[in-house]
């Protein structure tokens, strides 16, 4: 029974927990929806034990829903799926907890809306019909909109429409993909149906029409990940979200990109996606992403937009790591994706905590916090340092199978982007230096309160978490392993033939 | 249940639907010959008209539900679920229309209850429209329903707006005509016929499809047809009418009067001149031309009424989308579209009319600010509607637009398709804001939104609406299989088909 519910329960609790909070008195909404959140954690982690590696896609339901036109409510977890879905809610207690003195206004709406968008992430990651999926990818957009447009910095509404629009943009393009294959698809089987496993059975010799598809998807996730050219709506909306927001958006909905490659845009297409052409360019764009979001990083004088353009770099390695289509460098891709949420995530929370007391997040505003808030810096530079990817840090694990993996199929792309990870070093811990340490020459520093018992409790759960995947990550890559490897065995026929 | 059309007892059984209309429609001309003086009369005739509505309705279900048809090609007029499909959108609208109009009237002081007599026979035409089997017949159904519009969009006698907007659209709804009907002739001459499957079986079979003169009778009429559905380069007229016009006519003109227009022509395309390939290329050329002006001109208006209007031009270009792919299921998505459309549009402008003042045309999008920290349901019901009509998922406009693109993608149309998807993604830069306004920015003073007050009938409609596009949006299978199938029912006459009747 928990096996095929499960799912559902997850998609299904936030919604009727934001429903709840209506219900409930505006000052009590914080504390229910945290609770709400707490349940879904609580339910998601019987998942980690339950789930069969080698049993390929489980936990699977399957619902018609609009018949007719082969539309069904169709879910299920792989190895590939499983770590997102935990990250989500794992990710989503603590974001509540994070924003308690953080929202002040309209407090049951925040929390509504957080709780939407949690049903809408993981609705993306578990969909197994590609309607259900666009719904999904779609859906999640109008809560973080709202999250960005309602509760952001000043200039919130700029941010708010240009994160909705961009990502619009890629996504009715990828709609027309998915109808066009649809339709195809249907026509050649006279089966119509936007199951995900009957499309990747019969989406083959489709010829130049597979250019097209997979441009359109490529559009949806490049803009989504960012990849470099379409990463520009990233700094803003990231800067400008509530720290919850910014969580979230680094920690869950950036994967959404690098995930749709490796569930749809990949097998799909293998032919497309591993021509060579394509992979020159995707290559490029990544080892650009990842100097490139480094470099402008390292400039930058908002603590916050370094952070978010640190995320255009680490997840340059993501791609990277998908494309060399390695084993070490696929697990290592979806390893950096959780490592990124847990990382980035502390981080965005740091950055919040700090603005919380200060009201500034700009660097030259600090320095010296190491002797007034000893606890919030210890954490800052641990953090930093597992963002850097310190061995001992989960940080570390993911880059290194990624380079690893890389230097066989891409010998001279692994060389380059190793220098990603000095820059990584170079402008995060020339941050820290200017924040922490140096001279304590402000006034209004000195007084700072170290953090409270509430921020303990956001942050030592993910500290565990970049102890853990640093010090011993066999579990989890075990429970990938065969995922990764069955991605690679049924994408390596293609790329061999692409190669020919 | 098959009628046979040469009979008076299978001819009054198949316009069941329009006669009782009309016997309700002479009712209330007599209601309101006696009684047209206080606000409670004009109650009285509301409530007369929304009987009116409600039973023909009931006649049309009656006709469905015992799937009333006839065999062979029908004499003027069809009996088909293509037609009982329209005539529920109509009245529907037109019920809508009524319960939108209680509050208003009264409060614009506009106590003349032949505004409901208008609407009914209006109505009526729009019934014809859709079940006319003869072009003379559509003719006959959209100068009814004109006449009966143009009085309408004036309806306000003390604005100038009003009354610009009636005169605008009656000289240029003339000319419109007067194109139909010169399109009509030509067709007459070409083929000998006004019988739409009679012109489809002549071209057929008279390899009439290069025909100089059929061919100008179908330029003709795809202009005439063109400024009643407000396309591009025809819908000039459209801004300033829907601008001028009470709003809740505008928002009858935006939905019913469109969905008169759509519908027929659809049966006159795909009826008449499927064998004539050549307005597949110029319906399309409109469609791109209609979606991309439509939208590109929605985004500079600031004025929220006026931003709807052209919005709704923009939505006859996916409209036209889906008529370009002359298919069965061309067809089902124009007859969704128009559903899903009619609802939220309806709904949208019925917000802006209790929002705004004295023709609402002042009222701009900035005014909405911090609509939702006063009025949080209003401002949720309009959110609803905005994302509808950018079709967003979870919405009845998201399923109209999935529709449209799949019959697009289906007659091998994928990059109109593309065009469809890029061009409505410029209506989010014309949508949200209005979100944007209600949510993210304050409240300019206190009881800014003071004004913003529907009748209890009102608030019925639009809850009936905001629920009604949630549900199609969410749970979708039943009205795409009642569009499919009906939208099924239009379709080139085949040349052994008997002719029923004389």
């Amino acid at each position: 029974m928990y096996d095929h519910l499960i799912l559902t329960i997850l998609l299904a609790w936030p919604l009727v927990a934001a429903a709840a909070l209506w219900l409930v008195p505006e000052g009590r909404a914080k504390h229910v929806a945290l609770v709400a959140a707490l349940i879904e954690f609580g339910v998601s982690v019987p998942l980690w034990w339950r789930f069969v590696p080698s049993g390929g896609m489980q936990f699977d339901a399957n619902v018609p829903w609009i018949a007719g036109w082969g539309i069904s409510y169709h879910v299920g977890l792989d190895g590939i799926s499983l770590f997102l879905v935990l990250l989500t809610t794992f990710l989503v207690p603590l974001s509540v907890l994070g924003s308690f003195t953080y929202i002040t206004k309209r407090e049951r709406g925040f929390y509504a809306n957080l709780l939407v968008l949690t049903t809408g992430m993981i609705g993306v990651f578990v969909a197994l019909d590609l309607f259900l999926f666009y719904v999904m990818w779609e859906v999640m957009l109008i809560p973080m909109y709202f999250i960005i447009g309602i509760w952001g910095g000043e200039r919130r509404l700029y941010a708010a429409i240009k994160f909705f629009i961009y990502t619009m943009f890629g996504s009715l393009l990828m709609l027309v993909a998915i109808l066009g294959l649809y339709f195809i698809v249907g026509s050649r089987t006279g089966t119509y149906s936007f199951d995900y496993g009957f499309l990747l059975g019969n989406a083959t010799g489709l010829g130049s029409l597979a250019w097209w598809f997979f441009g359109a998807f490529f559009l949806a996730f490049a803009i989504k990940v960012p990849m470099f050219p379409f990463h520009t709506w990233l700094p803003d909306a990231h800067v400008e979200a509530p720290t919850a927001g910014s969580v979230i958006l680094a920690g869950v909905l950036l994967k959404m990109g690098t995930y749709g490659f490796l569930r749809f845009a990949l097998p799909f297409f293998p032919e497309v996606a591993l021509s060579p052409t394509v992979q020159a360019v995707v290559v490029t764009l990544s080892l650009i992403g990842i100097i490139y979001g480094g470099l402008v990083a390292m400039v930058q004088p908002d603590v916050k937009k370094l952070v978010a353009y640190s995320s255009v770099s680490h997840l340059g390695f993501v791609m990277l790591g998908i494309w060399a289509l390695t084993l070490q460098s696929v697990q290592g891709a979806l390893l950096v994706m959780i490592n990124h949420g847990l990382s980035t995530g502390a981080l965005f929370f740091l950055v919040g905590m700090l603005y919380e007391r200060r009201h500034s997040r700009l660097i030259e505003a600090f320095g010296g916090l190491a002797r007034v808030v000893p606890l919030l810096a210890t954490t800052l530079t641990i953090v930093s340092l597992s963002s850097i990817g310190l061995p001992g840090t989960n940080g570390f694990v993911g880059e290194f199978l990624i380079l690893i993996g890389a230097f066989r199929t891409y010998p001279w792309a692994a060389g380059i982007a190793t220098t990603g990870v000095i820059v990584a070093a170079m402008y995060l811990l020339w941050a820290l230096q200017r924040v922490i340490f140096n001279k304590l020459d402000k006034q209004e520093n000195e007084h700072l309160p170290d953090l409270s018992w509430r921020e303990v409790a956001v942050l030592v759960p993910i500290l565990a978490g970049i102890f853990w995947i640093g010090l011993y990550p066999k579990p989890i890559l075990q429970r990938m392993e065969p995922a990764a490897q069955h991605l690679i065995d049924t994408l390596r026929p293609g790329a061999q033939a692409a190669l020919k | 249940m098959n009628l046979d059309l040469s009979t008076s007892k299978g001819l009054m059984i198949g316009l069941l639907p329009e006669l009782v209309l009309t016997v309700w429609g002479l009712v209330l001309l007599a209601v309101v010959a006696w009684r047209h003086k206080t606000a409670r009369d004009l109650r009285l005739a509301g409530w007369v008209t929304l009987a009116g509505l409600a039973s023909s309705a009931v006649a049309v279900w009656w006709l469905w539900w015992n799937r009333a048809g006839a065999t062979g090609i029908t004499p003027m007029m069809a009996v088909d679920d293509f037609r009982y499909v329209s005539d529920w959108l109509f009245l529907g609208a037109g019920a809508l229309t009524v319960m939108f109009s209680f509050a208003y009237l009264e409060r614009e002081s506009l106590l003349a209850p032949e505004y409901y007599v208008l609407l009914v026979f209006a109505t009526i035409g729009m019934m014809l429209m859709a079940g006319g089997e003869d072009l003379i017949v559509i003719f006959l159904g959209l100068e009814l329903m004109s006449v009966c519009v143009y009085v309408l969009a004036g309806f306000d006698r003390r604005s100038a707006r009003a009354a610009e907007a009636a005169l605008k659209y009656f000289l240029l709804g003339a000319f419109a005509s007067a194109f139909l009907l010169y399109g009509i002739a030509l067709a007459y001459g070409a083929t000998g016929t006004t019988n739409l499957s009679m012109i489809g079986m002549q071209v057929a079979s008279l390899g009439l499809a290069k025909s100089p003169l059929l061919l100008i009778g179908l330029g003709l009429l795809l202009v005439g047809f063109g400024f009643k559905t407000a396309a591009v380069p025809f819908h000039m007229w459209a801004p300033d009418v829907y601008d001028g016009s009470p709003t809740p006519v505008t928002g009858f003109m935006a939905t019913a009067v469109k969905a008169a227009a759509f519908v027929a022509l659809a049966r006159v395309l795909v009826e008449g001149f499927s064998a004539t390939a050549a307005w597949h290329s110029i319906v399309v050329g409109i469609a791109v031309l209609t979606m991309v002006v439509g939208n590109l001109v929605a985004l500079a208006q600031r004025s929220l009424k006026r931003m709807l209007a052209y919005s709704s031009v923009a939505h006859a270009g996916y409209l036209l989308v889906a008529v370009s792919a002359g298919s069965p299921q061309g067809n089902a998505a124009v007859l969704f579209y128009l559903a899903a459309y009619g609802l939220t549009s309806i709904a949208a402008f019925a917000l802006v009319a209790a929002r705004g003042r004295g023709g609402e045309s002042d009222l701009q999008i900035d005014d909405l600010a911090g609509l939702s920290i006063d009025k949080p349901w209003l401002a949720f019901a309009l959110a609803v509607c905005m994302l509808s009509l950018l079709g967003f998922p979870g919405t009845a406009g998201f399923i109209g637009k999935w529709y449209i693109l799949l019959a697009a993608v289906s007659a091998g149309k994928g990059w109109l398709a593309t065009v469809l998807v890029l061009t409505s993604l410029i209506s989010a830069g014309y949508y949200l804001p209005v979100i944007m306004a209600m949510y993210m920015r304050p409240v300019p003073f206190a009881n800014a939104h003071a004004g913003l007050k529907f009748g209890r009938l009102g608030l019925v409609a639009l809850a009936a609406c905001i629920a009604a596009v949630i549900y199609f949006g969410v749970l979708p299978h039943q009205l795409l299989v009642l569009a499919r199938d009906s939208g099924a029912t239009i379709h080139p006459a085949s040349l052994t088909a008997p002719v029923a009747g004389n």
